[in-house]
């Protein structure tokens, strides 16, 4: 299984913080953001190919193209606001 | 030399910057950035502030940070710490101490590590208005910031 995270306005507008999906379903960040993204509504609207979404694999800036394997965690969140 | 640390509980900048500096009679710079919460953003009065973050990479994601810092300008020391959940105005939000042997690459050391704090370590903000609760949009300038060290380090 991958665990997929939510942050900040995404956890808040998809009401999750988190999930497990499939390993065998997902072999990029990019065939996971398609995965969503075909749920529709809030899925589709947050995640559009047009939309800043930040991505982390196992805590690490990744990208579309970053490999997934099963136990990964990934984190989908909008572009940060601290300091 | 390096530390870096979340917190939720109130933050002593000067504490941050003695610590800092304690037992190294080689430093001759410490230059410090103190992030404060303002009671205005976007023209609206702003009453509270709501410090979210992704525990376990915000560490990480700063001691690489710091650690780049010190490696580009041969800092000798460089503190990062960021408070989160519920705070007020006036209340540091972050501080970023460097110190060095001399000022210019603290300056710079300092500048650097709080420029990509901004857009790479995963915090969020959320302000209570007199409107409400609203996430604060990620600025454009801190990107272009962030992308004028990137430039810098490929003509070095």
């Amino acid at each position: 299984m991958i665990e997929v995270k939510y942050f900040a306005r995404f956890r808040e507008e998809l009401g999750s913080d988190r999930e497990q999906i499939e390993a065998a379903k997902v072999d990029t960040v990019a065939t996971l953001l398609t995965q969503l993204r075909a749920r529709g509504g809030v899925w589709l609207r947050l995640f559009g190919e047009e939309q800043r979404v930040m991505i982390a694999v196992n805590q690490e800036v990744a990208d579309h193209a970053t490999l997934l394997k099963d136990g990964d965690e990934v984190a989908l969140f909008p572009p940060v606001t601290g300091g | 030399m390096i530390h870096v640390r979340v917190q939720d509980q109130p933050l002593d900048p000067h504490r941050e910057v003695d610590l800092l500096r304690a037992d190294n009679p080689g430093i001759g710079a410490v230059v410090s950035f103190i992030g404060l919460m303002r009671d205005l953003n976007d023209g609206d009065r702003v009453q509270k502030l709501y410090l979210e973050h992704y525990p376990g990479m915000t560490e990480r994601a700063l001691q690489k940070i710091a650690e780049e810092a010190v490696q580009r300008w041969e800092l000798m020391g460089c503190r990062v710490v960021h408070r989160v959940g519920e705070m007020c105005p006036t209340d540091p939000i972050v501080v970023v101490a460097v110190a060095g042997q001399h000022r210019k690459e603290a300056f710079l050391g300092c500048e650097f590590v709080i420029d990509y704090l901004k857009t790479q370590a995963p915090f969020w903000k959320k302000e209570t208005t007199e409107q409400g609760e609203r996430w604060v949009d990620a600025r454009v300038s801190d990107d272009e910031a962030e992308q004028r060290w990137r430039k810098t380090r490929d003509s070095d």
